[in-house]
């Protein structure tokens, strides 16, 4: 409280000083600058250049990848969205497929992070004694720091032929006519990405979903104990009045693992077909042009690997402002 | 107490304590993973980690011995010139948000650096490949550097921001209060004060720099020899992991696990510097 009159009662003194000075000199210059020392104003034009060049960047990159697929967008038109067909061989380019293996890998991964981390969230945040806390919520924020290729690394020789061998046998001879397992088990294939994404995006959603959690004042458990509820009653309430935090703090996982590439090119087998089996390999927007940017022979061909890149732009930006405006909602809610 | 009432109190029991046991097997679930990756990356890295490793060349398949030094330099590079691009620009812009940046503008820069920092590192590399490789017409560390530091700035704005935040505002009062201009008190008070925790941010996205593949791949590129020009390609650890991963040489594979050790490594060697700083001030 103390420093925000301390800082209006400041302001209203730098004014009242301000504005006599400027009754006494008509120095065009200082008129201006509205203020009369040089340094500031150098000072703050200069770190607004770099923060309008923040602003910029961001719209500058969308240009840049727009204006760089004209070629493929006059020529495939909206049925660059809706085709099935991606083949360099006759140069025909079209995005279905791998906007489908991008959504189908991302959601497998939420059906698996999901439930783990909100309940890991929940433990953190209601559950756990600080000594425990403390080291498990740095341990999950370490997951969060290791780099995406040596996830890949190790899907390939650990979780690839863990699935190959385990998983995928036995989920064929459990459910023998699911659509869903269907094909060779490859080990490689949309199944191994949904599992490795959701290692990944664990850590986001787990350590969100705590802050939010811890977000909720005391007095909201406090009431509910009051009125005899059991913990698990008491984190029900809490969840319940975090809930478009939590969803936000989804999302934002949503929003990673869509444009996750390196773990998902390495695991996912790369190969352009829409499939009902989890079994099969299949390919997302991102390992395609982890895949395919180097061996662009032609401009067509380059375009429409631009424009690939700027559909996943369009698509991680929207879940984002999605995804702040739900968590900044709670956020301001209990301030 | 009568017996519908009893049997209400003892389910509530029961799934008070299912549901909570459920939450602690999943953050146990959530750590193995971790320790499986470590596990992994020190048990099959350290067969290839030896001095030859820090110190020679890649050798062709087959050929015992080799190192990646070339790589861990490339490495070094590329986060030397994404940090000498990316941490000028995100401590000033930080600079700005945090000292005239409450403001509608400030607020847009402050919304836009949040959706930066979520876009695919990938899609920066395709970025960084229009803005330099096209121009320039072949590969460089230089455009690697590039997205890098593209990468780079949101960490580092945001900390930088966050940190100036936390300087009580008497240290400024005090400073306004001697007739220092407000530049001055914002340079010599302000951020001398907040100092430690911008290089924390600093680190941060250095440290994530480093583990940085995706956008490598079409902007620097990699290369098997030694290389210091930034205007040509250069090999990265990453890089090196992703391609020596994918072969069917067992050697190759085995080397690859040890640049992954020595990536993590590298990576927890700048983290322990960001812990050394943070914990002798900002502990709050």
């Amino acid at each position: 409280m103390d420093d925000v009159t301390d800082k209006e009662s400041l302001e209203k003194i730098q004014n009242y000083f301000r504005k006599s000075r400027e009754k006494k000199t008509s120095s065009f210059l200082k008129r201006i600058l509205g203020n009369n020392n040089l340094g500031d104003i150098i000072f703050e034009r200069l770190t607004l250049l770099f923060a309008v060049l923040v602003f910029l960047l961001v719209i500058f990159m969308a240009w840049e990848m727009y204006s760089n697929s004209l070629l493929s967008m006059k020529k495939f038109g909206w049925g660059f969205l809706t085709g099935t067909t991606w083949d360099p061989y006759s140069q025909v380019f079209n995005a279905l497929p791998m906007i489908f293996g991008t959504m189908v890998s991302s959601f497998l991964a939420m059906l698996i992070a999901i439930p783990l981390g909100l309940s890991v969230a929940v433990f953190l945040s209601e559950l756990a004694p600080p000594w425990l806390e403390k080291p498990l919520s740095f341990l999950t924020e370490l997951l969060a720091g290791i780099p995406s290729v040596i996830y890949g690394l190790w899907g390939i020789f650990v979780l690839v032929p863990w699935l190959r061998e385990v998983v995928e046998p036995f989920l064929q001879n459990q459910f023998p006519n699911s659509p869903f397992f269907q094909g060779a088990p490859y080990g490689y294939g949309m199944l191994a990405a949904g599992v490795i994404l959701s290692i990944m995006v664990l850590p986001i959603i787990s350590s969100i979903s705590r802050d939010v959690l811890k977000s909720v004042p005391n007095n909201q458990r406090e009431a509910a104990y009051a009125l005899g509820a059991t913990k698990w009653e008491v984190t029900k309430i809490v969840l319940g009045n975090s809930r478009s935090g939590l969803l936000g703090a989804i999302i934002l996982g949503f929003g990673r693992a869509v444009g996750e590439t390196m773990a998902v090119t390495m695991v996912i087998g790369n190969r352009p077909e829409i499939s009902a089996s989890i079994l099969n390999p299949a390919y997302t927007i991102a390992s395609t042009l982890a895949n395919e940017f180097n061996e662009a022979t032609s401009n067509l061909y380059l375009n429409s690997l631009i424009e690939l890149a700027l559909i996943l732009f369009v698509i991680t930006i929207i879940i984002n402002i999605f995804a702040h405006l739900l968590v900044w909602g709670v956020e301001r809610r209990w301030k | 107490m009568n017996k519908n009432n009893k049997f209400t109190f003892y389910r509530r029991k029961t799934t008070n304590v299912v549901m909570l046991s459920l939450s602690f097997i999943s953050a146990v679930v959530t750590i193995i993973p971790l320790i499986m990756i470590f596990y992994y990356t020190i048990s099959k890295g350290m067969s290839y980690l030896n001095l030859n490793f820090f110190t020679k060349l890649p050798t062709p398949v087959g050929t015992p011995g080799g190192g990646m030094v070339n790589a861990i330099f490339g490495t070094l590079i590329l986060i030397g010139i994404g940090g000498g691009i990316g941490i000028p620009v995100g401590i000033m812009a930080g600079t700005y948000l945090s000292e005239f940046g409450k403001n509608k503008f400030g607020s847009t820069v402050r919304f836009l650096t949040d959706v930066l920092s979520g876009i695919p590192s990938i899609v920066v590399g395709v970025v960084a490949y229009t803005l330099v490789v096209i121009p320039m017409k072949h590969f460089s560390a230089l455009a690697g550097g590039v997205a890098l530091a593209i990468l780079m700035i949101p960490t580092i704005t945001r900390t930088t921001e966050e940190m100036i935040k936390l300087v009580p505002h008497s240290y400024r009062e005090a400073g306004l209060a001697l007739g220092i201009p407000k530049w001055k008190t914002s340079i010599l008070i302000v951020l001398k004060t907040a100092w430690k925790g911008i290089a924390t941010g600093v680190l941060l996205g250095l440290a994530r720099a480093a583990g940085e593949t995706a956008p490598l791949l079409f902007t620097a590129l990699g290369n098997r020899f030694w290389s210091t020009n930034v205007f040509q390609p250069i090999a990265s650890l990453t890089v090196y992991i992703y391609e020596y991963s994918a072969a069917p040489y067992k050697d190759w594979n085995d080397q690859a696990w040890t640049a992954a050790l020595v990536l993590i490594l590298l990576i927890s060697l700048l983290s322990l510097i960001f812990r050394i700083i943070t914990r002798s001030k900002y502990k709050s």
